[in-house]
């Protein structure tokens, strides 16, 4: 138990890092999740083959690969970074992305046709029609999911500790590592961590699943 | 749907629709080029990289690596679905007494990373990573599981809960004999979604050091020398997107022949917790 | 034949001959100049763990998988290495031939663990000596006494010691004792990876400027690339005593090994070990360290 308070320091940072990398990935992948899905139901055919292939290739990666991808491939490659924060956003960014445009596609579907048709019978255009009626409706059904899936991307970027990237996870190894004789304590701290964020976003996705049900 | 989105393209649309896949063909494909030319400068098509695939070695430690990731996702998978009915039943039975402790394991068990519990049993209970990688999954999916079904019950009309009570059946004769079996049927895409999360899952296994792929071509790579790290690191991916996507496929047909026999047809309720968001 | 294989010829050799060992059927005598000599029916007190090991005819070692030149795996599967070498001395004083070892990887994190629960009979792992970890195991030796080093690109002459990396990121295995030390005594910033192995792909793209963990590990890696990487200087500067690492409190046990490594280091069996593996990159054969007998 001391172990975790002699240690404080360090769980915080970790776990200022994890919130860190959730949020910019989350948001970067929000936005890129989003343009997949309409390019996915967009006119132009080879947005909608690079969206389906990108969605099918990244949702059938494990998570390990993307990330060996981005903290070691990407350098190779030329895209150099001084922190490997960076790669673990770029690989979390792009892993969660895919998972979003499913949902939101699924969203998109769920939206009556009427909806569309009459949008179009009076006269909107195809990006009119998927920002001004479509996506807004869409958004109230694919909420749930997509807090779950940012659920799912807390949970993830405890990977990015195996990759170079001191967050929670990563402080976990290194605290066991170097008190080997509190090894559980340690790990019950960092979980108490993760369960922090966890709990409240659960919670918070099961109040607007059930105010969305309501409303439908 | 998606014609219903925009009129079907005239002329001047089927016009700009080409030059925008033309445009968007170029951009790509440029990038893919750039890529491929920045590793050839960097020497990892010569082919004296390559020339390791050569060695039967090289292969059958490639093979022992896709064979321990298909056993722990197979003994996981055996394992967690069982214990998942269990929960779920545990979760939505009458007692209280039951059903709060369950409620609280189960959030405690969905909230934390899958890795994070590999490594507590791996350093708590100083298993081997076999043993660690299975029960970090098993824990993980079993509850995912105890949840999917449990939709699935609450799904279900009200009427066949209350038709079973009224004939005499116990409640928890009522869940075994006529709930359970509609939920499952019904859920059965969100199950096999749910296995192809947990065969993907199987590759965190690398960062406890378990012998799937990713960790058997690195441990290759050690020994052979880093020049070759590309090459094997490549192999593996491909690897393991085919894997991944030949399950995924599979599910697919198994969920098209399901739902021609399911009387009701299967749901595709969206559900807390089950996006296939790992 | 590959261009490689002339490169790799000395691990080859020691990891073919591993291979030829682990085909032979004949467990006696070994069939390769490579493995100690097997006792024959060494005898030990009754109820002592050497009496039970050898009357069980089998062992099991934990040791390190990934460090170049004292544990590392071949692709026959089996390890190779110093420390694997010190090992095999031991389980032949103990009449056990070499390919009745059962070799279990032991990662930093559950050496205690392990020993502990009994899972390994003894750990060869490059196991520094210290006193918190003296709490919950014992050590037999030092056998090797190793030091803390900087490897860095070679064409990087701005860091010579180890006060030059303040405020520069630094990689190490997370929750290693060199990662600590450089952190807390030099001030430099941590860039954790998985293993040491992991640390060579970002100080070749210049992300960090140094890795850092014993000299043997960071020699080994140079000795495979030398015209990329090259030690920061020859100087280390902590000690890191090696120990073999043994349940606690056994300590007949303890005593045996420990007179076991004296007699290796007199009748040539020490040196042997070192000149077959670690040797042929580090050419100077270490003498065995005092043996501490605390």
């Amino acid at each position: 138990m001391d172990v975790i308070i002699e240690n404080l320091p360090q769980y915080w940072d970790g776990f200022l890092r994890t919130l860190f990398l959730s949020l910019i990935s989350g948001i970067i992948a929000l936005v890129f999740g989003t343009i997949l899905a309409a390019a996915r139901v967009s006119p132009v055919a080879a947005l909608r083959g690079f969206s389906m292939t990108y969605v099918e290739i990244v949702r059938n990666t494990p998570l390990t690969i993307a990330f060996f991808f981005a903290a070691v491939v990407l350098p190779r490659l030329g895209v150099t970074f001084q922190q490997f924060e960076v790669a673990a956003i770029i690989a979390l960014s792009a892993y969660t992305s895919a998972f979003i445009a499913e949902a939101v596609r699924s969203g998109v579907n769920s939206v009556p046709v009427g909806q569309a048709e009459a949008a179009r019978s009076i006269g909107m255009q195809f990006t009119q029609v998927l920002s001004l009626i479509i996506l807004p409706q869409a958004l109230r059904t694919v909420i749930p999911p997509l807090i779950n899936i940012l659920i799912a991307l807390v949970k993830n970027s405890s990977v990015a500790g195996a990759f170079y990237v001191l967050e929670l996870f990563g402080q976990g190894k290194q605290l066991a590592n170097a008190n080997g004789d509190a090894v559980m304590w340690v790990l019950v701290g960092i979980a108490f961590f993760y369960l922090l964020i966890t709990i409240p976003l659960g919670y918070l996705a099961s109040v607007v699943e059930r105010k969305v049900a309501i409303a439908r | 749907m998606s014609s219903v989105l925009y009129d079907v393209p005239g002329p001047k649309a089927r016009r700009v629709s080409l030059i925008g896949s033309i445009i968007g063909v170029i951009v790509i494909g440029g990038l893919l080029v750039l890529a491929v030319v920045t590793l050839a400068q960097q020497g990892i098509f010569d082919p004296k990289r390559w020339a390791v695939f050569q060695l039967p070695e090289v292969w059958a430690l490639i093979a022992a690596g896709i064979g321990a990731t298909l056993a722990a996702a197979a003994v996981s998978a055996v394992i967690a679905f069982p214990l998942g009915l269990l929960l779920c039943l545990m979760r939505i039975s009458d007692n209280a007494w039951i059903r709060v402790p369950t409620r609280i394991v189960l959030e405690f068990l969905r909230g934390m990373p899958v890795v994070l519990m590999m490594l507590f049993v791996l350093l708590v209970f100083a298993t081997s990573s076999f043993i660690a990688v299975v029960a970090g999954l098993v824990l993980y999916n079993s509850a995912i599981f105890a949840e999917i079904i449990r939709a699935g019950v609450q799904s279900l009309p009200k009427g066949q809960r209350e038709a079973g009570l009224a004939i005499g059946l116990t409640s928890f004769q009522c869940r075994l004999t006529i709930e359970l079996p509609q939920a499952i049927r019904r859920m059965l895409p969100s199950l096999v979604a749910q296995l192809v999360v947990l065969l993907k899952d199987t590759s965190l296994g690398y960062i406890v050091a378990y012998g799937e792929l990713l960790r058997a071509v690195q441990v290759m790579a050690d020994f052979l020398g880093p020049q070759y790290l590309f090459p094997v690191f490549f192999v593996a991916a491909a690897i393991y997107i085919a894997i991944d996507l030949a399950v995924s496929r599979l599910a697919i047909w198994l969920e098209r022949r399901g739902s021609k026999r399911a009387a009701g047809g299967v749901a595709h309720v969206p559900v807390a917790g089950i996006p296939a968001a790992k | 034949m590959m261009a490689f294989l002339t490169r790799r010829k000395s691990l080859l050799v020691a990891a073919s001959a591993a291979l030829a060992l682990s085909l032979s059927a004949c467990g006696g005598s070994s069939s390769t100049t490579t493995n100690p000599p097997v006792a024959e029916k060494p005898s030990f007190p009754a109820d002592s763990t050497m009496a039970k090991l050898a009357s069980a005819g089998k062992i099991t070692i934990g040791t390190k998988f990934d460090q170049p030149l004292f544990g590392q795996k071949g692709l026959d599967g089996k390890p190779v290495g110093f420390d694997v070498e010190i090992g095999k001395l031991m389980a032949a004083k103990l009449g056990i031939p070499a390919d009745k070892i059962e070799w279990v990887e032991t990662v930093s994190a559950n050496r205690e663990q392990f020993l502990k629960q009994g899972k390994v009979d003894m750990i060869v792992a490059t196991y520094t000596i210290n006193d918190k970890r003296k709490a919950e195991v014992d050590f037999a030796g030092p056998y090797y006494e190793a030091g803390q080093a900087l490897m860095v690109n070679k064409d990087n002459n701005s860091i010579t010691k180890p006060e030059d990396v303040k405020g520069k990121n630094v990689c190490s295995v997370t929750g290693s004792t060199p990662a600590s030390t450089i952190v807390e005594k030099y001030g430099a910033v941590l860039v954790p990876a998985a293993t040491y192995s992991a640390c060579l792909e970002p100080l070749r793209n210049h992300q960090v400027e140094a890795v850092t963990t014993d000299n043997v590990i960071l020699a080994g890696f140079v000795s495979k690339e030398p015209d990329a990487f090259k030690l920061a200087s020859d100087q280390t500067f902590t000690k890191e005593p090696y120990g073999i690492g043994l349940k606690k409190d056994d300590t007949a046990f303890r005593t045996w090994v420990n007179d076991q490594l004296e007699a290796s280091d007199k009748d040539g069996s020490y040196k042997k070990a070192w000149e077959d593996t670690a040797g042929t990159v580090i050419k100077t054969t270490p003498a065995l360290p005092t043996i501490d007998r605390y």
